[in-house]
């Protein structure tokens, strides 16, 4: 077995997930069916291929420049409010659970 | 004239020629909806003072003897990963279970400012992740085709809205498969774009370099009406293409003769069910008989495609849900005492068990020791299974393999076993990951009366081949 209790605890702490304990023992097992599936893309030698993050970063890229003068497609003008208006705070604020009108409002953070 | 089955261009003309109204199909497919949607459940929202607006809108201009937008009075659905003003939109989870965008995404205004009435949200799996629509937080949807089978998913709202006639097209979003395998199992058209081809801008984010916005609909003809209004360079969202949207309806017509169309191997293997290739068969047969050319061809890393997308997908969608937190918009736990707490409870409460499985899969591929080992490894097969499909489209114009390997399975049959859930879209996810459009269009029926699709591939960019195949073959039906 690939991953543990142990691992799904960690995996969970760093996902913001508390989960059951019903849901950590199903998590055991189907992370464990997942990944051994997964394991038959060991057959294939990567060495030598280059890793593909995106699609989009194949259209338009001007190959000739370096970093992100490259994606100069993709620029524009860093204008206050240039493609839209931005949201006004009451719409902002209007869908957080809990608002005082001004900010959003969370448990306290520092214990003392 | 049954308004409820009329297609879009019929629709716009009728209204344009006074024979009906944008209110009388408004009302038609409502009382459709009233009626049918009980038992399907393919509506989570209906925006009904939305769609009237824009009846009337169109309602005038017709009296008026204007001409109509291109969708002028059309009923559309809109998956409810799309966020649409002031309508609540949920991506069928708990944790958005009460959201209302404060804008519209970027395909729903375009196809609104070009006529459309908006009709409501449709169900999907719980932010598109899914293969039958049971990942639903609210219900699962029926497949308006046997009420005891699933309509696909993630889209399965959206594929049964328009089978079922209570919406003449509807936009779904693929990621991998999620317009195509539903559209395959209720009968109907579904279109996934090439990536970047049309706005991805209020789609809230699953996997964002898979993500697509595509449309579902009854007529080959009607699914190039809504690409052409969706398509094209969007400011907003920087990975569409400024790449410029041929007039895919004009194109519908020219002769395939001599088109070369690939068959690969890969893709009538193992597990493909036998009525489903026989359907698929004949369709190749029917195209090789108006003349095109089918050419065998090979696409040997198609079995690595259903590893390599459960990793990258589910990482990408660690990181994108992980904006869920209780704070801004989403739900959140009530009597929590610190912050932490309320994280990890609203979390915990508000996602269901696909989603958690996908967000602790994803985090996992994401972690430190195991990040070379799968997320990388995964991205680079992604380049192999894109290599594969650029060197068999220097040899044929479009390739066509089955969109499912089986018809539609019965609800709950496949809910307990998440791996056998995703291989029911082994043969889609090729193309999100490679970023080439799809289509599924209906080719026949098992003895048991379900639908089958033929998916037709093609190039990036070139929807106009693929949609005058599917034109083309629909027509001989």
């Amino acid at each position: 077995m690939k991953v543990t209790e142990k691992d799904v605890a960690y995996v969970a702490d760093l996902a913001n997930l508390d989960l059951s304990v019903e849901e950590r023992a199903g998590m055991v097992r189907d992370l464990n069916s997942i990944l051994d599936y997964i394991e038959m893309l060991n057959e294939l030698d990567t060495s030598n291929v280059e890793p593909m993050a995106q699609v989009s970063n194949r259209y338009g890229v001007d190959d000739s420049k370096h970093g992100s003068e490259r994606f100069a497609y993709a620029s524009r003008e860093d204008v206050v409010e240039g493609l839209r208006q931005s949201l006004s705070q009451e719409a902002a604020l209007a869908n957080a659970p809990d608002a005082d009108g001004t900010f959003f409002r969370v448990p306290k953070v520092i214990e003392r | 004239m049954e308004l409820i089955h009329l297609t879009i261009d019929a629709a716009r003309s009728a209204i344009q020629e006074r024979r009906t109204t944008a209110l009388a199909l408004a009302e038609a497919h409502y009382a459709r909806i009233q009626k049918e949607d009980e038992q399907i459940g393919a509506f989570l929202t209906l925006s009904k003072e939305r769609a009237l607006e824009q009846a009337d809108r169109i309602d005038r201009m017709a009296a008026e003897g204007k001409p109509l937008p291109p969708l002028g009075g059309v009923p559309v659905a809109i998956k409810d990963v799309m966020s649409t003003r002031g309508l609540r939109s949920t991506a069928g989870s708990k944790i958005l279970g009460k959201y209302i965008p404060p804008y519209d995404c970027t395909a729903v205004a375009r196809l609104e400012a070009a006529g459309a009435m908006i009709l409501g949200k449709t169900n999907c799996d719980e932010f598109a992740m899914g293969s039958s629509n049971e990942n639903s937080a609210f219900r699962p949807v029926h497949n308006p085709r046997d009420l005891t089978r699933v309509p696909g998913g993630s889209s399965g709202g959206s594929a049964a809205a328009v089978a079922a006639d209570m919406a003449v097209a509807a936009l779904g979003s693929d990621t991998g498969g999620s317009i195509r395998q539903p559209a395959s199992f209720c009968g109907v058209v579904g279109l996934v774009p090439t990536y970047g081809r049309v706005s991805r801008y209020g789609l809230i984010a699953f996997a964002s370099s898979l993500d697509h916005i595509g449309p579902l609909a009854k007529t080959v003809k009607d699914s190039a009406t809504v690409l052409r209004t969706i398509a094209g360079r969007d400011p907003m969202d920087a990975t569409s293409a400024d790449i410029p949207v041929p007039d895919y309806v004009a194109e519908l017509d020219r002769p395939v003769r001599a088109l070369r169309l690939g068959v690969a191997k890969e893709y009538f293997g193992e597990g493909l069910d036998h009525e489903v290739r026989h359907a698929v068969e004949s369709a190749i047969d029917k195209l090789k008989s108006l003349g095109c050319e089918i050419v065998p061809i090979s696409l040997p890393h198609t079995r690595y495609a259903i590893p390599t997308y459960y990793l990258i997908a589910t990482a990408e969608a660690s990181a994108n849900l992980a904006r869920f937190d209780g704070v801004r918009y989403s739900y959140r736990a009530p009597g929590v005492r610190s912050l932490s707490e309320m994280y990890r409870r609203s979390r915990d409460e508000g996602f269901g068990a696909e989603v958690k499985r996908r967000i602790m899969l994803g985090t996992y591929a994401l972690s430190a020791g195991y990040y070379d080992a799968y997320y990388l490894k995964a991205q680079k097969v992604r380049t192999l299974l894109t290599r594969d499909f650029n060197e068999a489209f220097r040899k044929v114009d479009a390739i066509m393999t089955p969109t499912c390997p089986t018809a539609s399975f019965r609800l709950g049959e496949k809910s307990d076993d998440p791996l056998a859930m995703y291989l029911a879209d082994i043969y889609t996810v090729t193309a999100d990951l490679a970023g080439i459009p799809g289509i599924s269009v209906p080719c026949g029926k098992t003895k048991e009366n379900l639908p089958i699709g033929l998916q037709i591939l093609g190039k990036h960019f070139d929807e106009a081949t693929i949609l005058r195949v599917a034109h083309a073959y629909e027509q001989t039906a």
